[in-house]
């Protein structure tokens, strides 16, 4: 499976990224922000970080450079698109994701392990996942998803909401939401759920000694699904 | 032509900058402070002597680039 991930001004979990995708078996590229086009992919990855500085909005300046207009073919064509963190805020300015992550509730920046449920997996990216509750990492001080009332409603009926903030057993409550996000959103999905964007880094959860493993378990379901 | 452009968050979406702002002047002794909202400001130059031109101009910018509509109002001023 050939995956290409996007490197932004400010992006600093592409390197992250890069090496998750090869240590489970995609053939990965990484592709700069003013190319044209991208090289024949399966999956496109947009990393986490600060791209240019978080300025006006995070993801917003990102959002229009010059390679955002073949991600957006590929989506629209129905490559796998996967946004992390703030790869997630560039996918809702792209408006291929609906809504937009603002400010955390409480206006401190969070980094810490979550727990989050997986909510659907009639998708690429979560069918036959054997667990339904994973142990992630957040780094973030804009991952307060917000969406109108309609726009939740359509996330809703669609079964677009991908992933929430749990407790280790799944609960789902004010206290196991981090930073304020509506109905505990962590991650979305796009109508056809070929677009996926979520704030926490399944890539730094690949390593039993480091931190854990539920990413790999991540990846390799993907994997596991594209064969 | 400076086309000026402000841009605020819409009413019902919560503002915890502005809460915090709020809060602390509150503190400060301004207790009659009962509300905050944040927004940012913009200064545009733009290169035409039209007004109404580089205003519509200006528009196509809020909506495109400089306000997210899902949380933000605009208004050139």
């Amino acid at each position: 499976m050939r995956s290409s991930v996007i490197i932004f001004p400010g992006s600093n979990c592409d390197r992250d990224m890069d090496v998750a995708l090869k240590k489970f078996g995609f053939k990965n590229q990484m592709v700069w922000h003013n190319d044209q086009s991208i090289p024949k992919s399966d999956l496109i990855v947009l990393p986490g970080g600060f791209s240019y500085g978080d300025y006006l909005r995070c993801g917003s300046i990102a959002s229009k450079s010059k390679i955002i207009k073949s991600v957006i073919d590929f989506a629209n064509s129905g490559g796998l698109v996967l946004g992390i963190c703030n790869g997630f805020q560039i996918l809702t300015e792209t408006g291929l994701l609906n809504g937009i992550l603002q400010q955390n509730k409480f206006l401190n920046f969070i980094c810490s392990n979550v727990y989050v449920k997986v909510k659907d997996k009639q998708n690429k990216y979560f069918k036959y996942l054997k667990k339904d509750v994973l142990e992630l990492h957040i780094a973030h001080n804009e991952g307060n998803y917000f969406c109108s009332d309609d726009e939740l409603k359509s996330l809703e009926d669609n079964n677009q909401i991908a992933v929430t903030y749990c407790g280790e057993d799944g609960t789902e409550n004010e206290i196991t939401n981090p930073n304020g996000a509506i109905k505990n959103i962590a991650g979305i999905f796009n109508k056809n759920k070929n677009v996926l964007g979520m704030m926490p880094h399944p890539e730094r959860m690949i390593d039993k000694y480091l931190s854990g493993e539920d990413g790999s378990l991540f990846f390799k379901n993907i994997l596991d699904n594209f064969k | 032509m400076k086309i000026k452009v402000i841009v605020t968050l819409k009413n019902g979406v919560l503002d915890p900058q502005g809460k915090a702002i709020q809060q602390t002047l509150n503190g400060m002794n301004f207790g009659n402070v009962e509300d905050v909202r944040q927004g940012k400001y913009f200064e545009i130059e733009v290169k035409e002597k039209d007004e109404k031109k580089a205003k519509s101009l200006v528009d196509d910018m809020c909506k495109k680039l400089l306000a997210n509509l899902v949380i933000e109002d605009y208004k050139i001023v």
